[in-house]
């Protein structure tokens, strides 16, 4: 600790130089806590379904091939299943296409497999009833300052009507509200009856998007998936089923391949990163030669001083990693609040913490070493000389 | 008094490129306990070689140096750090502190290899910047002292761990008159009051009037020595 005033005061000779360097490291970190976490959302969602109480099943060939309707009665009667229920995504937009927000046709008894989703049963009746009704998170409801009872008209942009209009206009007879926090993302969507979808859409009919499994025993979630994706086996319309996690992250991974996507974004992130601090640490030691040949004179030793310029470059990695990963926490928060996807909030997960700590570690060695060496190397009586 | 420092047949070369530069040829030299000696001798004669390797800065090519009975010649990098560190202090032209600490930080520094607490660190500081006059300006950072106060707080730098040993290459060469006289009072008060050995290189005859003895060097060999009485 007696050497950290030496660090600081090192750090802190040039304080602009100092500063700057550590917002691009705040931002690095903070860019690659995000960017891994949405990595390693991707890279988890494995197809394990083992404990789950809710599947989905979906097209073993895309998330985007419909399934026939008539599969439910079947799934339904798999042992093991409590309940089952479908969806078809919608993609409908409101006013502007800036105001994206996820709606889905869904099945009648859709929203008795999601009790989190809490809504009077009153309003629960009357989206049973109504042919046109909708229901929308309370987010979403609060974006738009939407009341029950307001009509919303949703443009179409892959099923128009059968009367060639693309304008879809819904009754708005529910507002639910999710308590779990971490699950209040989904509050931005508008949900409507797929019995009234399918009459009126011009294309697709008797077919849906994706079932949602309620499995009645969590511990037999991987037989039930099995029996399920049984039913369609060798069938043009063979699936797979899945967690509800897994079949978000797909649904988002139909924009390329995240996880190289973000690997590449990273990699170019740390490499600039690499170089920046690199040339600033170096140009810092340049500047302090006399200084360190005056610390070796008073008998400071060549490691004591290979320590103290390997100190500057951690604690400038670690201190603005840090800054990086904590903002990043916030920003993930505020995502969380205003996304319009169903994706679970990112967050930054101790897995998270422990390879940004790596990697500050490593970029703080890698770029403190260069510097290092050279004041290990320096000569005391050419540095005083100038040489 | 004992010889302190004993050089003995103590050549040095550099290499710069392919040219061989022998800098001393075959210097002996004894210097004793509690002496103040002036190193004179013109530019490129050696002198400053001849300090850095008493002082353990560099090591010679050839012979041996022996201080306080110790072969320093004979020492690592890193236990030849560790005997400056306890047995010299150093004084130079342009001062070489350190620029973000204040002055009082700047004195503590030697006392940073020592395992003294904070608390026994900053006494000792203080200590030191009051011998020299400075208590005073201990928060002081280097850009708000004069050339003189600067070079007061590196003097105060070099005392504070109570080295046997003070070298100093051209002290005064960067101070007006008024400011090399105060420094070169104070360097002959730690001399004569505190019995620092002192060996100071300077080019100035009226700075080496306050040595007790002058040894001149010419092309890297001793050309004269002169014992002064006490001032």
């Amino acid at each position: 600790m007696k050497y950290l005033q030496l660090v600081l005061a090192a750090l802190l000779r040039r304080k602009t130089r100092t500063l700057f360097t550590l917002l691009s490291v705040v931002a690095a970190f903070l860019l690659f806590s995000l960017l891994d976490s949405v990595r390693s959302a991707f890279a988890g969602a494995g197809s394990s379904v083992a404990g789950l109480n809710r599947l989905v099943t979906i097209s073993k060939i895309s998330f985007t091939v419909q399934l026939p309707k008539s599969l439910l009665g079947r799934i339904q009667a798999v042992p093991g299943v409590a309940d089952a229920a479908y969806a078809n995504w919608f993609g409908g937009i409101y006013q502007d296409p800036k105001n994206f927000f996820a709606n889905e046709a869904v099945a009648g008894n859709f929203l008795d497999l999601y009790p989190e989703f809490e809504m009077p049963a009153a309003q629960r009746t009357a989206f049973r009833n109504t042919r046109t009704g909708a229901v929308v998170g309370e987010q979403l409801a609060q974006r738009f300052n939407w009341k029950i009872g307001d009509k919303l008209p949703l443009q179409a942009t892959i099923f128009p009507q059968k009367d060639g209009s693309n304008t879809w206009t819904f009754d708005l007879v529910g507002i639910y509200h999710i308590a779990d926090p971490k699950q209040q993302a989904r509050e931005n969507l508008l949900l409507f009856n797929w019995d009234y979808f399918d009459e009126a859409r011009a294309l697709g009919n008797g077919s849906i998007g994706w079932y949602v499994v309620k499995v009645a025993d969590p511990a037999t979630a991987d037989r039930v998936a099995q029996a399920v994706d049984a039913l369609s086996l060798n069938s043009d319309h063979e699936t797979k089923t899945q967690s509800e996690r897994a079949f978000q992250l797909a649904f988002a991974s139909q924009f390329g391949d995240i996880g190289l996507i973000v690997g590449a974004i990273m990699a170019a992130v740390f490499f600039t990163l690499i170089l920046l601090t690199g040339n600033t640490m170096a140009q810092a030691v340049r500047e302090r030669i006399p200084e360190l040949a005056i610390l070796k004179t008073i008998g400071f030793s060549n490691g004591s001083v290979l320590g103290l310029l390997l100190a500057e470059a951690l604690l400038l990695l670690l201190l603005g990693g840090c800054v990086g990963l904590l903002l990043a926490g916030l920003v993930a928060q505020a995502l969380q609040k205003t996304t319009g996807f169903t994706l679970q909030p990112i967050v930054s997960s101790p897995a998270v913490w422990a390879r940004s700590l790596a990697l500050m570690t490593l970029i703080g060695v890698l770029v403190g070493a260069l510097p290092a060496y050279r004041g290990l190397r320096l000569r005391i009586v050419d540095a005083l000389a100038g040489r | 008094m004992s010889a302190l420092v004993d050089l003995r047949n103590v050549s040095k070369t550099y290499v710069r490129g392919v040219q061989k530069v022998e800098v001393l040829h075959g210097i002996d030299m004894e210097i004793r306990a509690g002496d103040f000696v002036a190193l004179m001798g013109p530019s490129g004669s050696g002198k400053t070689t001849l300090l850095n390797l008493i002082g353990g800065l560099d090591a010679p090519t050839g012979g041996s140096i022996s201080v306080g009975g110790q072969r320093i010649d004979q020492l690592s990098e890193s236990a030849l750090a560790r005997w400056r560190a306890a047995h010299v202090g150093f004084v130079f032209q342009f001062y070489n502190l350190l620029s973000t600490l204040a002055a009082r930080r700047n004195v503590e520094l030697p006392l940073l290899l020592t395992r003294l607490s904070g608390t026994q660190r900053r006494q000792r500081a203080q200590i030191a910047l009051q011998l020299v006059g400075l208590a005073d300006r201990a928060a002081h950072k280097p850009g708000e002292l004069s050339g003189g106060q600067q070079q007061r707080v590196a003097i105060a730098r070099a005392i504070v761990s109570d080295p046997t040993l003070l070298v100093c290459d051209e002290p005064t060469g960067d101070l007006d008159r008024h400011s090399a006289e105060d420094v070169l009072r104070l360097l002959q008060q730690l001399n004569r009051d505190h019995g620092k050995t002192i060996i100071m290189v300077t080019h100035d005859p009226k700075a080496a009037e306050f040595a007790r003895r002058i040894v001149h060097l010419d092309k890297g060999v001793l050309v004269d020595d002169i014992k002064r009485p006490a001032a």
